[in-house]
């Protein structure tokens, strides 16, 4: 075992994730601000030409931050937590090194695939899977080689035992695989018709109905196998190790995870809610909603719990604070989506800012925070330097905070009344306002969104230079750091 | 009894089974707990001592770690 003792983790590919993850997560966030912008000053839709539509946008910004920020995030953890959980080292095998080089070099040409076409206007009109069928396949040979690096790293492990978050990330595999393979069925119209048109074009192998239902069944569980299963599989290891609190009930978190897997699939349909779905499927989709809180909260309960006599540290620790409100915000979340899941209430919240405003609380307030957290936490550990600026991170924490609460305050207004005055009707049933009514309406809730997305992507940019400057001119540390991470 | 209704009663039977099976797992867990069986507790360690060279929570194959270590 003599060759053990100088046997390190090897975080090369948890590095490279973690340089993406920060560029794409600015950028990101720089377009989710511009569109933000548009919506309340319509004028900057012609800053660049077709480019700078809101319509060439908003697929950028929704593909930027959840393939581009949040599934680095989530490469970067695993290549970092999955060696630790498992006890062995990338070093120890060069095939696994080279598939997680391989699977981040084509991941960086997928992203900037995916980039160009999309501003070039090539879209499936799906949501969440606007990629075009070239880029959908190298999206599978990316997935593939993630897996065999979780399954090989597996192999080699020296702990028997699976950790929980090791769980999670399985789950996010084998979910992302399997609905993404069912949504993609497309047929590349060039091919199928012998030469007639783009090369890029495709339609989906499903029609009317169908192909709604099986793009909710993605589209909602995109939001569960990547912005809530990999993230909890986060939570699930920085908070116990940064607290140095084992997690509070590892017998509630096995459940609540098989409780998340069996209802989280079967929810997506609540986005079809009063359309031509069949009504058992509608009314399926909100019970099994509504059925969510238990395991989501029995997640995020479980993390709250895990700080139990130990919340002092959320007054010293701006990475528990961070952490501990993440994981209140994955309650809020939870709760939030049942509720508009709920027939009567998605009477009036269907199509309204109402729905942004809830995504956004969960990305913004647990999604991106968990991920900053994750990497905070990380860069220590892999640079081997303290973390730059303390200060630097609890201004970044209240001002990112700020704008979360400015962000779904605004939208939860401006969704409800418009919900309100699009069902308006006088005494004789006819509609008391036109849409461009709710339009005038709604602007200063839009001036508010865009200022809330200034003040986030201020507070991305302290988390960069704070990352960019750990990363070169921080304190070096003579030993790693147990649980707590030193900050300067 | 044509295709939409099947799948209605489908999807009901699936979530009975699915609703009985988790209370199962609940039990399941506690019991064997309650009879020494498993510690499930102890997992929640392998976050706090994840050092490469800290003695594992339940050991893998020691042949496996030996021989890679004798390399």
């Amino acid at each position: 075992m003599q060759s053990n003792a100088a046997l390190e983790y090897d975080y090369t590919v948890a590095k490279l994730f973690t340089y993406t993850a920060i560029l794409f997560g600015l950028i990101g966030m720089l377009i989710g601000t511009l569109i933000a912008s548009q919506m309340a000053f319509p004028e900057l839709n012609y800053l660049f030409g077709e480019y700078g539509t809101f319509s060439r946008l908003r697929p950028l910004h929704t593909n930027v931050v959840i393939f581009g920020f949040t599934v680095s995030g989530v490469f970067a953890t695993f290549y970092y937590l999955g060696q630790r959980v498992l006890k062995v080292s990338m070093a120890e095998s060069k095939f696994l090194m080279f598939i997680g080089k391989l699977q981040f070099v084509l991941y960086v040409i997928l992203a900037l695939g995916m980039v160009v076409s999309l501003l070039m206007g090539y879209s499936t009109s799906k949501e969440y899977a606007q990629m075009e069928w070239p880029l959908d396949l190298l999206t599978v040979v990316v997935w593939v080689l993630w897996g065999i690096s979780i399954f090989g790293l597996i192999g080699i492990r020296r702990e028997k035992s699976l950790y929980i978050s090791l769980w999670y990330y399985i789950a996010c595999f084998l979910g992302v695989a399997m609905l993404y393979l069912f949504n993609n069925m497309e047929v590349p119209t060039y091919l199928a018709s012998g030469g007639l048109g783009s090369i890029m074009h495709s339609v989906s192998m499903y029609s009317g109905t169908n192909d709604a239902l099986v793009q909710w069944w993605w589209g909602h569980n995109a939001v569960a196998f990547v912005f809530t299963v990999p993230i909890v599989a986060m939570i699930y290891y920085f908070l116990p190790k940064e607290s140095g609190q084992a997690i509070y009930s590892y017998k509630l978190s096995l459940l609540s995870f098989w409780g998340l897997m069996f209802v989280y699939l079967w929810a997506g349909s609540h986005h079809l809610l009063y359309s031509t779905v069949p009504d058992w499927m509608q009314t399926m989709g909100s019970v099994f909603s509504v059925v969510l809180i238990l395991p989501s909260w029995g997640s995020a309960i479980n993390m709250l719990l895990t700080m139990k006599g130990e919340w002092n540290q959320l007054t010293e620790n701006p990475l528990i604070k961070f952490m501990v409100l993440a994981s209140t915000f994955y309650m809020l979340s939870t709760l939030e989506g049942p509720i508009q899941a709920i027939k009567s209430v998605n009477a009036i919240a269907h199509f309204t800012d109402w729905i942004p405003g809830h995504v956004h609380d969960g990305v913004l307030g647990w999604v991106a925070f968990m991920i900053m957290s994750g990497l905070f936490h990380m860069a220590p550990r892999m640079y081997k330097r303290e973390i730059y600026s303390k200060k630097l991170m609890e201004a970044q924490f209240w001002i990112q905070t700020t704008a979360v609460v400015l962000y779904f305050t605004s939208m939860w207004i401006a969704g409800i009344t418009q919900g309100m005055m699009w069902r308006a009707v006088d005494e004789y049933g006819n509609l008391m306002y036109s849409f461009i009514d709710t339009v005038a309406v709604l602007h200063p809730y839009y001036a508010i969104r865009a200022l809330a997305g200034v003040l986030y992507v201020t507070g991305f940019v302290m988390f960069a230079y704070n990352m960019i400057k750990t990363m070169s001119s921080s304190r070096e540390l003579t030993e790693e750091p147990q649980f707590r991470s030193p900050m300067a | 009894m044509d295709i939409r209704n099947l799948q209605g009663y489908a999807s009901f039977f699936m979530t009975i089974f699915l609703v009985i099976f988790l209370y199962g797992y609940i039990i399941h867990l506690y019991r064997s707990e309650k009879k020494g069986e498993k510690d499930y507790e102890k997992y929640g360690n392998i976050a706090l001592d994840d050092e490469i060279d800290s003695t594992p929570v339940e050991s893998g194959s020691e042949h496996q770690s030996e021989k890679r270590g004798a390399k």
